[in-house]
């Protein structure tokens, strides 16, 4: 199983009941495995005309009370940016994947984390935030999808799973969970069912009296704190002693695991910082760090986004060198090393 | 670290390179299919896209008895060269008294590394003479098995028997069980 | 009657206005066939050096690196919209798109029944291969019903995925296209006739008598499956019948 059909998959299990999809490289295989999969366990599939479409069909679907899903990559998901405006706008449910790859344009194919500020600092209009949720590996692929459906439904949010063109294409051994039952999930009384024997429900992101619309985004706004108290999660390896530290999240995070393991057989106190949750973002445990080493290194197939956020956690207290490869190319452990050794020496 | 069926404690990592239509990402699909089916860690990472139109292919696999952190390697420990493009590009990266299969076949230069144990196997002629052309990824991997020592014979045929089942095709998993015995036992 | 591909390029000479550069498209394929007419139309108009290309997302992305005329890519869809906004400020260039099913009748839609109800001088060039070529062969809004594609695994339904749009038909309704046709490859006489219908469509733009669309069915031998033989038959015999071919507008 590629890494798109593990997270495909992973969405079924989660109680996933709604799938809209585009084609697009990197991430076809979503589609393809959900047009395979999703109406054996009673859900919806739609190969939609357009991102556009697809995302206003899980603005339907989400609001009617169902685990919805759509995928693409990166120039689909700019066109999916008003949907999930608006899903936010609506206090809507939704899981979007990301299998980022090279731009800005048409770019390429091949696998980029250029999407890093689109995702993480509202890439539609408005004040919204987006849980962002970036897996390293295929195992956490799975976890982090079957969690993006979670938090969805608890703060009534889109969430993206952002991923990136080399998580979704390869392959590794993986454990699958045990299906969430729909039917078991909690209600959700606010969903469009039928006005029988109750007020009418309405969805919509359109206040029109700004006294409405301030109490509104006031209220939204709590949410949103109350998920950046509960749900920062990020994974340290090797950090208690170590001198230099990498930042790095999704594939390189992967990539910069095999550093550390080379680093330290030379003996470079090396350790990792792993974001997974990238809204809301690990500035604090960062902050903590970051007067116990020298220096932190972000490394990210980008010219630098990422490293904007390690900068505001660390301020002064550390340097801050940035390493990174743009248009679809991917450091190897190697590349990685030779600009820790740079920084360290 | 543990060792391997055959003694091996170590980790390996292999690129199969070659056309488009040569097959070598199911043959990497297979090793790594094979190594999870034996306990080990693996990731197979394939080149994807246009690429595979007609062009050049890849894929990297690792198998190892540790998890593995980079599924992107520098330096592959054995590298599978189907064709002269595959070789030119790959030659070099190869570690050092690691393994380079060359299809002799197809490719008629020799390698120009000395650090390296070097395989000519004509895996286009022995799957000819087996009569099917197409199963030259299968007698290249049969020999890139044994030369490793990473996975037996009997684990790799009955992973391919059990890949390929669902496309109800006997005659494609004799020819293949046939080219994997040929490669293995061509070194 | 089945035709051999190779055969079938050598009625033409090389154009001039062809570069060099080698086409990427599969062997066989009717995207190659379709880029020399147009090339050897614009060289029979003598308008290569006022000719603009305006290429889609899918197989023929970089169409541009194939004309000597100028070449723009556009976002996947919305070709008609930039070749309105060129046309619009250079009335005197020759502009036109050249858009696969899944960019001008899926995600371009809204984009491709606009400039058609405008009636922009343009000429728009849509090949109707029933597929996305170049993501690897998912459902188009073109597919046939009961046609396999990797995105509707049992032939498409019509229960869920709808019927087959016949865009020809559609912006045929609309009052201000000029020219309205679709044509086919499949033997000699269909590439003369295609060929003549794609001159026309440069000829009505030349002129300034508006908006022009040649729908072309054509294959895609890699993602059907077929060898190009096999895929000549199968248009021959089956596309065609939920395609038929001829002009749908043709005004003075
Ligand atoms: C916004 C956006 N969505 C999806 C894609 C991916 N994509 C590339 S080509 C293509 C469709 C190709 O099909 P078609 O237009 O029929 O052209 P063909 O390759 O068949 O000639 C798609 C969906 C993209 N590039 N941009
Ligand atoms: S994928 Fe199909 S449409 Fe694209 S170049 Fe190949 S044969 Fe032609
Ligand atoms: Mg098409």
């Amino acid at each position: 199983m590629t890494g798109n059909e593990a997270m495909a998959e992973a969405a079924i299990r989660a109680g996933c009941r709604a799938y809209f999809g585009y084609p697009i490289t990197p991430q076809n295989e979503i589609l393809e495995y959900m047009a395979g999969h999703i109406p054996a366990v009673g859900g919806a599939f739609i190969q939609a005309e357009s991102e556009i479409a697809a995302i206003n069909m899980c603005y339907g679907a989400s609001a009617a009370g169902v685990r919805t899903m759509t995928s693409s990559s990166s120039p689909g998901i700019s066109l999916k940016m008003e949907g999930i405006s608006y899903l936010a706008g609506a206090d809507l449910p939704c899981v979007i994947i990301n299998v980022a790859r090279g731009g800005p344009g048409l770019g390429n194919i091949a696998p980029a984390q250029g999407d890093y500020f689109q995702a993480t600092k509202g890439g539609g209009h408005g004040d919204y935030r987006m849980i962002v949720l970036g897996p390293a590996t295929i195992a956490e692929a799975i976890e982090l999808v079957m969690l993006a459906f979670d938090l969805a439904d608890k703060y009534r949010v889109p969430v993206m799973v952002l991923s990136d063109g080399m998580l979704g294409q390869m392959m590794e051994p993986i454990m699958l969970p045990e299906p969430v039952d729909p039917t078991l999930l909690p209600a959700k009384p606010w969903a469009l069912s039928g006005a029988r024997g109750r007020d009418p429900n309405v969805v919509t992101s359109y206040f029109i009296d700004p006294g409405d619309l301030n109490r509104i985004n006031t209220q939204r706004q709590s949410r949103y704190h109350q998920i950046e108290e509960n749900e920062i999660r990020y994974r340290e390896t090797e950090t208690s002693d170590a001198t230099i530290i990498i930042v790095a999240y999704g594939a390189v995070a992967r990539i910069a695991r095999t550093v550390v393991v080379m680093a330290r057989s030379q003996g470079i106190k090396l350790g990792l910082v792993q974001p997974i949750t990238l809204w809301p973002f690990p500035y604090a445990p960062l902050r903590a760090l970051s007067s116990q080493v020298n220096t932190i290194l972000t490394v990210e197939m980008s010219a630098g986004q990422m490293v904007e956020d390690v900068r505001l956690a660390v301020a002064d207290r550390a340097k801050t060198p940035f390493y990174g490869e743009l248009g679809g190319l991917v450091p190897t452990p190697k590349d990685i090393l030779r600009e820790v050794k740079r920084n360290v020496s | 670290m543990a060792t391997l069926w055959t003694g091996i404690s170590m980790e390996e990592s292999f690129v199969f390179a070659g056309f488009g239509g040569q097959g070598v990402i199911l043959t990497g699909k297979l090793l790594a299919q094979a190594g999870a089916d034996y306990g080990l860690q693996v990731t197979w990472l394939p080149s994807y896209g246009p690429e595979m139109r007609g062009g050049t292919a890849n894929c990297t696999v690792i198998l190892s008895n540790e998890p593995i952190g980079s599924p992107v390697v520098d330096n592959p420990t054995a590298l599978v060269a189907m064709n002269l493009p595959s070789l030119d590009r790959f030659e070099k990266t190869v570690a050092k008294a690691g393994t380079i299969l060359i299809n002799s076949s197809l490719v008629a230069r020799p390698t120009e590394r000395d650090d390296v144990r070097v395989l000519n196997v004509p895996a286009n002629d022995i799957a000819v003479s087996l009569g099917n052309s197409q199963a030259a990824n299968m007698v290249a991997l049969g020999a890139i098995i044994k030369a490793t020592g990473i996975i037996s014979l009997e684990l790799i045929k009955s992973t391919m028997v059990r890949m390929l089942s669902h496309k109800d095709s006997a005659n494609l998993i004799a020819v293949n069980q046939q080219a994997l015995e040929a490669g293995y036992s061509a070194l | 009657m089945s035709v051999n591909m190779d055969n079938m390029v050598k009625v033409f000479e090389r154009p001039r206005s062809l570069t060099d550069a080698q086409f990427s498209y599969c062997p066989g394929c009717h995207h190659g066939l379709v880029t020399r007419i147009i090339a050897h139309t614009i060289d029979e108009l003598g308008i290569q050096d006022r000719a603009v290309v305006v290429t889609p997302v899918g197989c023929s992305v970089i169409m541009y690196e194939w004309f000597r005329c100028d070449g723009i890519q556009a976002a996947h869809g919305r070709a008609c919209a930039v070749a309105t906004g060129i046309k619009r400020v250079n009335p005197n260039l020759i502009v036109f798109t050249y858009q696969g099913d899944g960019d001008l009748a899926a995600i371009g839609t809204a984009e491709s029944i606009h400039a058609a109800n405008r009636g922009e001088n343009i000429t728009v060039v849509f090949i109707n291969n029933q597929i996305y070529g170049m993501t690897g062969g998912q459902m188009a809004p073109t597919t046939v019903v009961g046609q396999r594609t990797t995105s509707c695994p049992n032939g498409r339904n019509a229960q869920i995925a709808g019927y087959p749009i016949r865009f020809a038909e559609v912006i045929a309704q609309l009052d201000a296209p000029v020219y309205v046709t679709r044509q086919a490859l499949y033997d000699q006489k269909r590439i003369m006739a295609a060929s003549r219908a794609i001159k026309k469509a440069f000829q009505c733009q030349v002129e300034g008598r508006g908006y022009s669309l040649v729908e072309i069915l054509t294959n895609c031998p890699t993602n059907w499956r077929m060898s190009p033989v096999e895929a000549n038959s199968h248009l021959m015999n089956e596309v065609i019948r939920t395609f038929p071919l001829g002009d749908f507008v043709d005004r003075d």
